[in-house]
């Protein structure tokens, strides 16, 4: 078992000379336990809350802008503040479920560094007002979840979790919670459904905003892992401290993960809103750009879910307000990059059939379409294609999302990028999902397909009849 | 402010409704409710919207997407579906625009693309929406080319539904049903994304009392009906809105044939009785009116055995009886209609009978509709109700249905007083049990308690009463109510007799007169005293619990007539017995456990030569040169109207053939006479004899798809009890008293209290009413290894 | 086909008792089946559906939702090997092709020893380590033929046992909140006013 990274025991995950707002303790061997990560500095960011009234603690979360790092980049701060008022009682669900092909960073989060999460949940649960705090961590993810699991039992048994946190009068369970692999449940209302034990299918927004109507009916904030593990820090450095780095917009930095055809793949925590993809994909500092001499062909900016971007985007900052008229999303900090070795329609395969199997089933335009995709894509790379299936492609796509679907702008082809978001005919966005590498590539490396299919013989209806 | 020249009180301020608001479909402008659904609205006002998942009577899941619709949104329209989006003040919506357009067929395409093309067998093709809105809202053509889902073909999932997984469109609502209506929740999504498929747990059928349903709502032919499997298509189908009579509540359904044969019955949503929903029983007892053991002509004794005879005949023999001058007796009619009922007691008028009663000694006095009276509805919408009455899952489905959901969605806190578990318990606010006899006592106890008693202090209260055990004298629940409504004065009353027609024979001239109940006909007959017993859709025999009471009247009666559909166990000791049309084969009116009186009609031509009730009545009184002057239906209801006018009003009205009238004739509480009980001695347990959905009756026992669904004799008792008799699980145990002994399988369950043995009624297998006499407020029993 | 153990009843209640709603505790229960038989038996469920207040339609309906229920043997090790973009970018196809040569079973399949169960998976969250596998939820990074050889190697002769628990278990670690120590579930009907702390004061 081969393993990269600056450390054996932190393999994929690079340190570097940037502030280090999540992953200070990365580099220390036994950053997860209790001992180091109270020689650390831990669970001061705690006690300097509680020192607090709560509301204060609120304001403070919501004056630094934490961005959700889960996908859909929602203030934490404002979500806190989005429930109705006086119901009562409130959850925290952490969203430990990452799946979104090419993320990984609430993974290392939670085995290098539980505690540092444990004490994210306390502030949120003490700001927002949250009686119980559930954690879901992936099925899949073994080591995360023995992690969490000792990190709790230590912190329960040193009065940090539990019966009155460290002598306040505040209390409040955390409550491991672990899945059974299924991506879909990485979606919200999804994740609420799985954690009453059911089927893990999206509830419809509206009316089931967790925030309003959660977890058993109540009020529930779904906070990513990466979100809450923002907090301890915020708590002692203050939202001033935070908001320093990065953009106003997009404040403090954030964990990405590049993998695919660059020379050292690998998880880096950047500085959010000025880092571009340029810094990222051929920074020294970063993934020192293209393998083996290779050049950039495209590269998936946010996630499995967003559409591509080509080399004309790579001077775009990690910046919501410019990827999204681009035509495309920041998602869950996950870039994918593709040399010019790529076979495209079959690296768009690999996701579509992901998105496709991942469909919970809910919704008609996923369930069938998702699949009729893969159908389709999967004929056309084993060569048997038409030039049909390619227009049935978007076809099928239009009854996933109707009208324009978000691309970049290329130069070669001459076009513009038609900016983000899409409509949608689903219930959640893994049905756009399926569709979206699909239109990415085929909008993109139209010529690709071409070379792929067979130009289909239209023989009238009457003509066979006539030969009979 | 000055307080001079306010207009106030000049022009009085037209009341505003908080609720109403004003939308806007296709630019016609629409009134709506806040919080109504933009489908809802749209259906109230002609717009049909089409839809796959939504089901006005269950929550909204938004899974088919075929419901889209655009909305005007501050960034241009968007698309949403109907079914979730509530109406909003201004709100502007177009349903038929080149996106919503397009959207459909996207959707009708994709739903095709996994669905066989074998229309031309399916049992719903002519009536599928699949189908229909392929036509009407579909692209006309599947570019589909990839393989199909296979699964194997229709698959049993119960002994009365049939899944063809391969044709379902995964809308949940068979399993949204399941769960959240019946409360059964034995199909389930399965698997998932394209792989997702509705299906029972490993050996565990969906043996719901209303699986029907979810062949009913199904909107393709996913889910078919045993009973109905290839027995018509659509475009033969003739169909009338009816009545179901085979229990009290009256659900509201339409009566099918094709080639005049019965072949199915569907539930009509009646907004105050069953929203669309049936039970099995009522929706697949079809078969037996169809059965081949219907009597077709009538038969009469002679040299000891029936044979068949001419009605003229046989009218004459009893009319000769009837005018014989001895006592006649009418039992039974509460499985026939109000005029039915009337004639008959009109009948037994002219011959001056005292003896008559539409009940089986298995109800309570009729004196409990003399008390201030409850709708299906005010139960559904009061702050309490109380439970002093059989498992109406069992007895009265759709009661249970409805009573269930306003417990688990609208706040319903049900009181339930019972001898052991029922379907409602787990919804029960608080389960109070008691044994047998100590009603009066368990009532006490829940006036005592602090909560309780606050609850019901809080108003609105509806007592649901009715007989829950046959076991047991009508006295001891009759004392328990009039308890409860001495503490409770305000409380009114819902009686829940189980028989289809009950209430309205009771209340047409078939109530005993002068305490002469079926109890006291029969002793009165086996004295001897009875000259002409006629039981009109009764069968003292199997349905009497003191089978001996019901042995010794039957033989003692001089001359006994039986008017029925089937050769029953008292109509093969018959003197004389004449076919009677059954339901489906004439038209009349029926009164449900509430009062509501609304109409049954006649769909195939009666059976042989078999007549309704009311007609044999009518013509006896003609041989008995009383003639009534009534030739028609409509001449029977012109003569109730004057006898009953508030019936014949309500048979009158155009809302009969809807939702029905309620007729009540509700006054104020009688005392009735506490009840003392002895008590049980250690070693015996206390019995309590109760109904199931299904057993012997002959609606059941005759429908193929039903007869064996009859869970069959046992004794039920606590575990712990079970085992201090050192009986295993199944074995067989005696079950003895004084008057008798029998051997049954004891079941352990506990749902059971200690001291308690339950024994359904009626079953296949050993029968327990020897146990039982009349007069004995309580039945106990021992229990022994054999 | 086998019923939960007492030993696994105790815990089965423990985890229960965390939650406001019995029926949250279905997956942990499911996950505590299966590690008890490998995978998730009949009896296994009904008995669950019975501790949790569902049907055993419903759990059922549930477990199969999820990739990691299995509902008939597999063998003591499953392997999965990721497919989705990056690690195909990184060649999976050939490791998958040259998985299924060296265990000769085909995806989804189990070798006739009963050992060794292939599965194709999706997106494991190890994408900068492409192409990566799961071994019973245990990583191996970067993997290339021979390292995959060598993997198979060590768990046919037993050199991983200790590392790797057999198929069903998944954290070797279980959370256990003492009586003296937790806070207690809050649910909804039992909770109708804001939380103490919230009373505009510090709570330190
Ligand atoms: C299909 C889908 C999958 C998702 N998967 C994840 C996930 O694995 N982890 C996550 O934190 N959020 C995921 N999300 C986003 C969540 O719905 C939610 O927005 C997030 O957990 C909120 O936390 P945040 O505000 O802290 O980002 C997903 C969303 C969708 C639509
Ligand atoms: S879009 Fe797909 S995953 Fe989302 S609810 Fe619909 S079917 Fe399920
Ligand atoms: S069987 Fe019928 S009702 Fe049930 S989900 Fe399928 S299509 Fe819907
Ligand atoms: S509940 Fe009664 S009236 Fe309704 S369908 Fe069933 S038997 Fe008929
Ligand atoms: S009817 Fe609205 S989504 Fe199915
Ligand atoms: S794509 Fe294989 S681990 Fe993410």
């Amino acid at each position: 078992m081969s393993a990269g990274g600056t450390n054996s025991f932190a393999p994929g995950f690079y340190e570097g000379d940037r502030p280090r707002i999540v992953t200070s303790r990365f580099g220390l061997e036994d950053s997860h336990t209790l001992a180091r990560f109270v020689a650390t500095g831990g669970y001061e960011g705690l006690r300097r809350a509680l020192g607090r009234p709560a509301g204060e603690v609120h304001d403070e979360v919501r004056s630094a802008t934490v961005l959700g790092r889960g996908g859909a980049g929602f203030p934490a701060g404002t979500k806190w503040g989005l429930t109705p008022q006086e119901v009562w009682p409130r959850y925290l669900v952490v969203n430990g479920d990452e799946s979104e092909p090419g993320t990984y960073k609430d993974r290392l989060l939670m085995e290098r560094d539980p505690h540092q999460l444990i004490e994210g949940c306390l502030i949120a649960c003490y700001a927002a007002g949250l009686s119980q705090c559930f954690l879901y961590i992936r099925g899949e993810m073994a080591l995360a979840q023995e992690r969490v699991a000792t990190a709790l039992n230590d912190a329960y048994a040193a009065g940090y979790v539990g019966r009155n946190i460290l002598g306040s009068g505040f209390s409040v369970d955390i409550v491991l919670h672990w899945g059974a692999g299924a991506y879909v449940v990485g979606e919200e209302t999804a994740l609420i459904e799985s954690l009453e034990g059911n089927r893990g299918m999206p509830r419809l927004k509206p009316p089931y905003f967790p925030a309003a109507i959660g977890l058993y009916g109540q009020p529930t904030i779904v906070n990513n892992v990466e979100t809450l593990a923002n907090l301890p820090w915020l708590m002692v450095n203050g939202a001033e401290a935070y908001t320093a780095i990065g953009t106003p917009t997009s404040p403090g930095t954030r964990m990405v993960a590049v993998s695919g055809h660059v020379k050292r793949p690998g998880v880096y925590e950047i500085v959010n809103g000025t880092t571009t993809f340029r810094d990222l994909l051929f920074g020294e500092e970063f993934c020192g750009g293209m393998r083996d001499g290779r050049t950039l062909k495209a590269f998936v900016p946010g996630g499995g879910s967003a559409p591509w971007f080509l080399p004309d985007q790579l001077d775009l900052p990690f910046e919501a307000s410019q990827v999204g008229p681009a035509g495309s999303m920041l998602g869950s900090g996950a870039v994918m990059v593709m040399d010019d070795t790529t076979d495209i329609p079959r690296a768009a395969l690999t996701l579509t059939r992901f998105y496709a199997h991942e469909s919970c089933g809910k919704c008609t335009p996923c369930r069938e379409g998702g699949t009729w995709l893969e159908r389709i894509l999967s004929r056309i790379v084993d060569g048997k294609g038409t030039d049909a299936d390619l227009d049935q492609l978007m076809e099928v796509g239009q009854s996933i999302c109707p009208g324009a679907f978000p691309h970049a702008s290329s130069e070669r082809l001459g076009i513009n990028a038609t900016p983000f978001p899409y409509r949608m005919n689903t219930i959640c966005f893994v049905g756009p999902s399926a569709f979206a590498p699909v239109h990415s590539a085929l909008t993109l490396f139209r010529e690709e397909f071409d070379a792929r299919v067979t130009r289909r013989i239209h023989i009238p209806v009457s003509a066979v009849g006539a030969a009979q | 402010m000055s307080t001079t020249e306010t207009n106030a009180g000049e022009t009085p301020e037209v009341p505003v409704d908080p609720n109403a608001v004003s939308i806007s479909i296709n630019g016609r402008s629409v009134a709506a409710r806040k919080g109504e659904l933009i489908i809802a609205a749209a259906d109230r006002e002609g717009e049909y919207i089409p839809r796959f998942c939504y089901h006005p009577r269950m929550s909204s899941v938004g899974m088919c997407r075929q419901c889209l619709v655009e909305v005007e949104g501050p960034r241009g329209p968007m698309m949403v579906v109907s079914c979730m989006t509530p109406v909003a003040d201004g709100q502007v919506v177009r349903t038929e625009t080149e996106q919503v357009k397009r959207a459909q067929e996207g959707m009708i395409e994709m739903l095709l693309a996994n669905h066989p093309l074998d229309c031309p067998v399916c049992d719903t093709g002519g009536e599928c929406p699949l189908q229909d809105q392929a036509f009407s809202h579909g692209p006309g053509e599947s570019r589909f080319v990839e393989e199909k889902r296979h699964y194997e073909k229709p698959i049993p999932i119960s002994d009365l539904v049939f899944l063809d997984r391969e044709r379902c469109i995964l809308c949940d609502r068979c399993t949204r049903f399941a769960r959240e209506v019946a409360g059964d929740p034995l199909i389930s999504f399965t698997q998932r994304g394209n792989n997702t498929q509705v299906m029972t747990f490993p050996d565990e059928p969906f043996a719901s009392y209303f699986s029907g349903n979810t062949v009913q709502i199904c909107p393709v032919g996913a889910l078919t009906a045993q009973p109905y499997r290839f027995k018509a298509r659509p475009w033969d189908l003739e169909q009338r809105e009816s009545t179901c009579t085979t229990c009290s509540v009256g659900c509201r359904t339409v009566v099918q044939s094709s080639r005049d044969e019965l072949v199915r019955y569907q539930g009509v949503d009646s907004d105050p009785v069953n929203w669309g929903w049936m039970c099995d029983r009522g929706r697949f007892n079809f078969q037996s009116v169809n059965s081949e053991d219907r009597l077709g002509t009538p038969l009469m004794r002679r040299d000891g055995s029936l044979a068949a005879t001419s009605w003229s005949v046989a009218l004459d023999a009893v009319a000769r009886e009837m005018r014989s001058g001895g006592a006649v007796a009418v039992l039974g009619g509460s499985r026939g209609t109000n005029e039915d009922a009337f004639m008959w007691g009109l009948l037994a008028d002219a011959v001056g009978s005292t003896m008559r009663d539409a009940q089986m000694d298995d109800g309570l006095p009729s004196s409990v509709f003399s008390l201030p009276q409850a709708t299906i509805d005010s139960a559904c919408a009061a702050g309490t109700v109380v439970l002093l009455a059989p498992d109406l899952k069992e007895e009265l489905p759709v009661l249970h249905i409805r009573l269930r959901d306003a417990a688990t969605r609208h706040g319903l806190r049900i009181i339930e007083i019972a001898s052991h578990d029922t379907g409602l318990t787990p919804h029960a606010w608080r389960s109070v049990r008691c044994e047998p006899g100590a009603q009066q006592d368990a009532v006490r106890s829940v006036l005592a308690d602090a909560e309780m008693s606050a609850q019901l202090a809080g108003g609105n209260v509806v007592v649901v009463v009715g007989r829950a055990n046959l076991a047991e004298s009508a006295a001891t629940t009759m004392a328990a109510l009039d308890g409860l409504l001495s503490a409770v004065p305000a409380a009114t009353v819902l009686p829940v007799l189980r028989r289809g027609n009950v209430r309205g024979a009771l209340g047409l001239g078939l109530a005993p007169v002068d305490g002469n109940d079926t109890a006291s006909v029969l002793e009165a007959a086996a004295g001897g005293k009875v000259a002409c017993l006629v039981l009109l859709g009764a069968d003292p025999l199997s349905d009497v619990a003191d089978a001996d009471l019901a042995r010794r009247g039957i033989a003692g009666a001089r001359f006994v007539v039986a008017v029925d559909t089937f050769l029953t166990r008292s109509a093969a000791q018959a003197d004389v017995v004449l076919p009677a049309a059954a339901y489906g084969e004439k038209d009349g009116t029926t009164t449900n456990l509430e009062g509501r009186v609304s109409n049954v009609v006649q769909k195939i031509t009666p059976r042989g030569t078999s007549r309704a009730d009311w007609m044999v009545a009518a013509e006896l009184l003609h041989l008995l040169g009383k003639d009534a002057g009534v030739a028609t239906l409509a001449d029977v209801q012109r003569l109730m109207s004057a006898r009953f006018p508030a019936f014949g009003a309500a048979a009158a009205s155009v809302e009969v053939r809807r939702n029905g009238v309620v007729v009540t004739s509700g006054g104020a509480r009688q005392p009735a006479p506490a009840v003392s009980v002895t008590p049980r001695s250690s070693y015996d347990f206390r019995l309590v004899v109760s109904r199931k959905l299904y057993d012997l009756a002959v609606g059941t026992a005759q429908s193929p798809s039903m007869a064996n669904l009859a869970p069959g004799a046992a004794v039920l008792v606590h575990p712990l009890d079970a085992e201090r008799v050192g009986a295993r699980d199944g074995a067989n145990v005696k079950v003895s008293n004084s008057h008798s002994s029998v051997v049954l399988p004891v079941v352990s369950s506990g749902a059971v209290p200690r001291g308690t043995a339950v024994v359904p009624f009626n079953q296949p297998g050993a029968d327990v009413r020897g146990l039982i006499r009349r007069g004995e407020p309580v039945t106990d029993v021992r229990i022994e290894t054999v | 086909m086998a019923r939960l153990t007492e030993e696994n009843v105790r815990l089965a209640q423990e985890i229960i008792s965390r939650y406001p709603r019995p029926r949250s505790a279905m997956i942990p229960l499911l996950h505590l089946a299966q590690e008890q038989d490998g995978y998730v038996t009949e009896d296994a469920m009904a008995h669950i559906a019975g501790l949790v207040g569902a049907s055993p339609a419903e759990v059922y309906g549930t477990a199969s939702f999820y990739e990691m229920f299995k509902f008939h043997p597999v063998g003591r090790y499953v392997i999965n090997i990721c497919g989705t973009m990056s690690c195909a970018l990184a060649g999976a196809e050939d490791l998958m092709h040259h998985a299924e040569e060296k265990l000769g079973v085909r995806m989804g399949g189990t070798t006739d020893d009963g050992l060794i169960t292939l599965e194709r998976a999706e997106c494991q969250a190890a994408c900068t380590e492409a192409p990566c596998l799961q071994t019973n939820y245990r990583y191996s990074f970067r993997v290339t033929a021979e390292s995959f050889d060598t993997l198979v190697d060590d768990l046919r002769a037993g050199r991983l046992a200790d590392e790797i628990p057999p198929h069903g278990t998944v954290a070797r670690v279980r959370q256990h909140i003492p009586a003296d120590k937790g806070a207690g579930v809050h649910a909804p009907e039992d909770v109708k006013s804001a939380p103490a702390w919230l009373d505009g004061k510090a709570a330190l």
